[in-house]
């Protein structure tokens, strides 16, 4: 059996006395797409937090590619270069211009040159469609272009695995075409992804597979065909039908 | 003697100022010295306990704001008499220039580090998590991220500040540091004139003046940042 892109097992965490993910395990295979769903305070975000430590877990184990990412003697941040991370609010550095945003860890954490970083931060950027936009700053940009600016930074630091979480959400609905784009091609491209997002037509369209997380649990999981037209849980179900307004 | 002449022969007394003059320009010299001294080492020291405070090692943090309050709490004048006639009696003996040099840089740090402590805890904690997830280290992430957003917000209150601050080397005149007004005061009780205490003024307002100015452009040049 092929070694998991991402495996987590028995992953659990708590803020005070509330559980917000409650043994947690689950493998995405090297290239798989994989779609969260699930009310908002279900523990999506958290978990995808986790699968960086950018949360501490209280217990539990992932692994990345077979290399364990939650020893203790792990290198955090030569893993970290290896699942790239988009977030909600873009979280583009304000002070740097859009090709500074993509280099500057391809300078401080690769060891690039100057120069090849820059190179390498404009053809990420020209892949996500933003050829023209090197020396722009995030405040110059629209969210729905900050957002690419901000996959094209996950990006060009080629990751194994990219984590999403709900890149779409603060964007104006013109906009999320542009960022679901950038998404599909890097799918084509092969690049592990685990999505947290209430794009559900999206989701329908380019997922492998779709989880359903509701209190800390995952409670369901499959095709999106078969989520989407035939849940069997009755959490899943009303879900459903409340995001989709029937 | 009419009114007015009596006015200008007490305030500004030609035979007076020229006299006084080259010892009150010695005095700049020794004002500005210590000016840029303390707000060099002051806005550096109270940046580098800030940053400290990231590392949140409490013990350490707890004495940093004990330091930060406790200076910022006493009038400086009080430190400054009782670090220039208190620590002789110790066995410690301060030259009056280091002793308003080290209080005066000491109450500015404290200030800084509170100052620069707010900008850095207003710094989106997203920014903290991008920078990590590229695989940038803590430190790294610092220097590079934080930091410069930071300064960005710190830069108005910490000319205010420094302004502030760097006016108190006047406070040097009670310890007797050759500092423009003690040179005027000195100036003063020899001639009997308030002439050298009008020009020491007028310097103040030449050293300080451009300072306010600036400082009011940086507040707006700023100000448009983290609407």
């Amino acid at each position: 059996m092929a070694i998991a892109a991402l495996e987590v097992r028995g992953l659990s965490k708590s803020f005070g006395s509330n559980i917000v993910l409650d043994n947690i395990t689950l493998e995405v295979a090297k290239s798989e797409m994989v779609f969260i769903l699930g009310p908002s305070g279900s523990g999506k975000s958290t978990f995808l937090r986790c699968c960086n430590r950018l949360e501490e877990p209280d217990s539990g184990e992932i692994f990345l590619n077979g290399e364990p990412l939650t020893e203790k003697n792990v290198n955090l941040n030569k893993a970290r270069e290896k699942i790239g991370m988009v977030f909600q609010a873009f979280n583009l550095y304000p002070h740097l211009n859009a090709e500074k945003n993509v280099s500057l860890a391809l300078r401080k954490v690769r060891g690039f040159s100057t120069e090849k970083a820059n190179e390498v931060a404009r053809s990420a950027l020209d892949k996500v469609g933003l050829a023209d936009k090197y020396r722009s700053y995030p405040s110059e940009l629209s969210g729905g272009q900050q957002q690419r600016v901000a996959i094209a930074r996950a990006m060009a630091l080629e990751p194994q695995v990219m984590l999403f979480d709900e890149p779409t959400s603060a964007l104006d609905p013109e906009l999320v075409g542009d960022v679901l784009e950038a998404m599909r091609d890097m799918k084509a491209s092969g690049i592990t992804m685990l999505v947290v997002s209430h794009e559900m037509n999206f989701a329908r369209e380019a997922a492998d597979r779709v989880i359903f997380m509701d209190n800390g649990s995952i409670i369901e999981e499959g095709p999106p065909e078969k989520i989407f037209t035939a849940p069997t849980n009755s959490r899943t179900k009303s879900f459903l039908t409340r995001v989709s307004g029937n | 003697m009419s009114q007015w002449e009596r006015f200008t022969d007490t305030f500004f007394n030609r035979a007076v100022i020229i006299k006084y003059l080259p010892d009150i320009y010695h005095g700049i010299w020794i004002t500005l010295e210590l000016s840029i001294l303390i707000v060099i080492f002051g806005i550096l020291l109270g940046t580098c306990l800030a940053v400290l405070r990231v590392y949140k090692i409490l013990p350490l943090s707890f004495c940093i704001i004990v330091f930060a309050d406790v200076f910022r709490a006493l009038p400086p004048l009080v430190l400054i008499l009782i670090a220039f006639f208190g620590l002789p009696s110790a066995g410690v003996y301060l030259s009056s220039f280091f002793v308003l040099f080290i209080i005066l840089t000491l109450v500015l740090a404290a200030f800084s580090e509170e100052i620069v402590w707010a900008g850095l805890t207003s710094v989106d904690s997203g920014q903290w998590k991008a920078a990590r997830s590229t695989g940038l280290s803590l430190n790294q992430t610092l220097i590079w991220i934080i930091l410069p957003q930071a300064f960005r917000l710190a830069i108005p209150p910490l000319t205010n500040r420094a302004i502030a601050i760097t006016k108190m080397t006047a406070l040097g005149t009670v310890i007797g540091v050759p500092d423009i007004l003690n040179q005027a005061t000195t100036a003063q009780s020899f001639s009997g004139n308030a002439s050298p205490l009008m020009i020491a003024a007028i310097i103040y307002v030449i050293i300080f003046l451009p300072l306010v100015i600036a400082s009011r452009w940086l507040e707006e040049k700023f100000s448009w940042r983290k609407a």
